[in-house]
């Protein structure tokens, strides 16, 4: 029960953090119907903004109060990191508008392979740990000597994530902005015609989606507290898991696969075995996409001839 | 006299000035957004220190080289497109109208023609020009590992080449076969005794049979999800060589794999060896030269199949399939089986190259296997021109013996500075490759078709005529 409870905790908090990052999957696949395989990687390339924020704040112009520093933290990493979807987006996948279906894919997993080694090129390819933070934990009840505590850090993860997504909520249900992506969604060619400038709202798509992956970068790293530059490949094929799981193309969906894929890898690990955690994570992908291929809260796809 | 005057002179003027001003913001924007891309990850380098925390090395003068460079190649990119459409707009091509469904394969297309006997050529003479080029068998072993290397990978394209080329399925896992057939053979030789040329078949087996077992559930999905869950199995299968020790020998591999011998003769300096029973003196180089060419062989044998299987209706329905789906089920085409004969074929072959890489290296880890190897196997039949036999060939050698070259850059350090080691951006400037190609020339290298069916005439047709991937 004790155990139960605890992993219960942690698998919503990694569960969190792979819901956010499931987000960008899933808001890019909605409106142009492509795999940004290279999403994993702007996670793993926020985690080393945010890391070296983090230093420069408490280290040169000494901040002493970790909220504070961790807050303007984020806010540099969003917009650095936006700023890199949008070039992105730009350079890589802009100009394969209407070229032929595997293409943007196949642009994807080139960019994913060049930001990954261009982090190892630029900042080297060790570990890098950050001092610790937040190491503070709230014990909720102690049984038989094992207490099930919620950490800090535990508390800011779930609290951020739920704040972002009630935000991002109401940014795609009440905004015009929202209401242009739902339109370009739908019809792109049509939203065109009624006056939506489509390519805006596809960068727009883009930016959200990194800036969505610098919080969950921010997050990683205030969690884990070490980055690498191989750290994005499996976050990120996880996240996509968990946007396929809810339902490609679904906000909810994304964040509810986000929290069951944290969950059974916690579970996973605590009950069977730490080796296979990754190996259960990739089966639920392979599983879903074949027996379920349109998730929980997606719409089935309609194929027209 | 007075006639021609007004032309020459009307003609500056109808040319569109160059807009100076707005070229040099554009480029300023650029070198803009690339400062704010540099900042922090460029700009501070760190570094663990001794106490174990981390140091910030500021880098502020490679982040302003670095934007300089963006702004001249954009000013330059920007004046040559200026100055290309100065011209064009004066004498509009008269294949303007005609561009974009204009079929006939360019110049450089048609020189693959040509290219081909040359190609095969060079492939089959490379051990004795690497003698000859560098003066001694012993002396050009690095050329013709080297050589081995890129055979390995145009073997490996020309199998994935059958399923992505041909049937149009995007498979990203396929590295996943690679290493069923390096652990047939690994397994099989150690465990069981068994020599490579009973292997070899046993392996491409192997890997036909999980080409099965995986494709069967999957095939039925669309292009990019298939893609995703191909990703899926091949990650699966190296993390279970991993952790399954007992079986495959963990994350240490397997090491001490039986040699290859010349069809039972070993290459070895002994009394029955492949020397002393030919009568000739011992050299460790023959084994190698005598790997090359098995490679060249394997690699020969695939492309040979593949051709002729293009021509059997078993090929035709692959290429139905890319073309169209919906249109396949409908003309009765069974859909399942057509896409796992491509999916199983193109898996045999994955677990030939596998097993040779197995006996080649006489070593096995799981790491030889990890996703980046399916990326490079893709990227070098994308780069090549789905679908076209001698462009994969060539992206082979362009990304395999490409960034060979940059380990001889070593002149570039006094520039850079003694840490520069061009080797780490070899995946660098793939990733970027890879971008690129997809930007300025989708179809690939060689982007030529030749139809398998044909009226009267043979003719090439341009890729941008067909339809890849709509699996």
């Amino acid at each position: 029960m004790e155990v139960f409870a605890q992993q219960l905790i942690n698998g919503l908090t990694l569960g969190s953090i792979y819901g956010l990052i499931a987000i960008g999957y899933t808001m890019v696949f909605g409106i142009i119907g492509m795999i940004n395989f290279a999403h994993g990687d702007v996670f793993m390339l926020s985690a080393f903004i945010a890391l070296i924020a983090f230093l420069i704040l408490t280290s040169f112009l000494g901040i002493a109060s970790v909220v504070v520093a961790l807050i303007l933290v984020m806010i540099i990493a969003m917009a650095l990191t936006a700023l890199w979807g949008w070039s992105i987006e730009r350079i890589a996948y802009r100009p394969l508008r209407g070229s032929f279906r595997l293409a943007p894919l196949i642009s994807a997993i080139g960019v994913s392979i060049f930001l990954s080694n261009f982090v190892q090129v630029v900042q080297g390819a060790r570990n890098k740990p950050t001092p610790p933070m937040m190491r503070e934990v709230i014990v909720l009840f102690e049984r038989n000597g094992y207490a099930v505590a919620l950490s800090y850090r535990q508390i800011v993860i779930m609290v951020t994530t739920a704040v972002l997504l009630a935000g991002f909520w109401y940014l795609v249900q009440h905004t015009p902005l929202g209401r242009a992506q739902r339109a370009c969604e739908q019809d792109r060619k049509m939203a065109a015609l009624l006056g939506i400038d489509v390519d805006r709202t596809i960068s727009l798509t883009f930016v959200l989606g990194a800036a969505l992956a610098a919080v969950a970068g921010t997050l990683y790293l205030l969690y884990y507290g070490v980055v690498s530059f191989s750290d994005g490949f499996v976050p990120g094929v996880k996240a996509f898991t968990a946007a396929v799981l809810g339902g490609i193309g679904s906000l909810p969906g994304a964040v509810l696969g986000g929290l069951i894929i944290g969950l059974v890898e916690t579970f996973w690990s605590a009950y069977f075995s730490i080796e296979y955690k990754d190996v259960a994570a990739f089966s639920i992908l392979a599983i879903v996409l074949i027996f379920m291929p349109s998730g929980i809260l997606g719409r089935p796809e309609v194929e027209k001839v | 006299m007075s006639a021609p005057a007004p032309a020459l002179a009307a003609a500056p003027a109808a040319r569109p000035a160059l807009d100076l001003q707005a070229i040099l913001k554009d480029a300023l924007l650029f070198a803009l957004v690339t400062f704010g891309l540099c900042v922090p990850v460029v700009a501070y380098r760190t570094d663990l220190s001794s106490t174990s925390a981390l140091d910030l090395t500021p880098r502020w003068g490679l982040v302003a080289i670095l934007c300089g460079l963006v702004f001249l190649a954009r000013l330059a990119q920007r004046l040559i497109l200026a100055s290309r459409d100065a011209r064009r707009a004066l004498t509009p091509s008269p294949r303007q109208a005609t561009e974009a469904v204009d079929a006939t394969p360019n110049a450089a297309q048609s020189v693959s023609r040509f290219g081909l006997p040359l190609f095969l050529g060079v492939a089959l003479t490379f051990p004795l020009l690497a003698a000859l080029g560098t003066g001694g068998l012993s002396e050009s072993r690095y050329w013709i590992d080297l050589g081995i290397l890129i055979l390995t990978y145009v073997m490996l394209g020309w199998g994935l080449n059958i399923v992505v080329g041909l049937a149009g399925l995007l498979d990203l896992g396929y590295v996943a076969f690679y290493a069923v057939g390096a652990y047939s053979y690994a397994l099989l030789s150690t465990t069981f005794g068994l020599s490579f040329w009973i292997c070899l078949p046993l392996a491409g087996l192997f890997a036909a049979l999980w080409g099965m077992i995986l494709g069967f559930p999957v095939l039925r999905l669309r292009g990019d999800y298939l893609a995703i869950v191909t990703l899926a199995f091949g990650e699966i299968i190296r993390l279970v060589l991993i952790n399954w020790s007992d079986f495959s020998g963990g994350a240490a591999g397997i090491s001490s794999i039986p040699r290859i011998t010349f069809f039972g003769l070993p290459f070895t300096a002994d009394e029955d060896g492949f020397a002393a029973s030919l009568g000739i003196p011992f050299s460790p180089m023959h084994r190698v030269v005598f790997l090359y060419y098995l490679i060249l062989v394997l690699a020969l044998i695939t492309n040979l199949v593949t051709l002729r299987l293009r021509r059997l209706p078993i090929g035709r329905a692959w290429e139905a399939l890319r073309e169209d789906e919906i249109a396949c089920r409908s003309l009765g085409i069974n859909t399942t089986n057509t896409k796992l004969t491509a999916f199983a074929l193109g898996a045999m072959f994955g677990g030939f190259a596998g097993s040779f890489f197995a006996v080649r290296q006489s070593f096995v880890s799981p790491e030889s296997f990890n996703f980046l190897e399916s990326a490079i196997i893709l990227a070098i039949v994308v780069l090549g021109g789905m679908g076209s036999q001698i462009g994969v060939a060539i992206a082979a050698v362009a990304m395999v013996g490409g960034p060979e070259l940059l380990r001889n850059l070593d002149f570039l350090k006094p520039v850079f500075g003694e840490h520069f080691d061009p080797n780490e951006y070899r995946l660098l400037l793939f990733g970027l490759a890879m971008v690129v190609m997809m930007i300025w020339r989708p179809r690939g290298l060689i982007s030529e078709r030749s139809p398998s069916v044909v009226l009267k005439e043979r003719k090439a047709i341009s890729g941008s005529l067909v339809k890849e991937g709509h699996g």
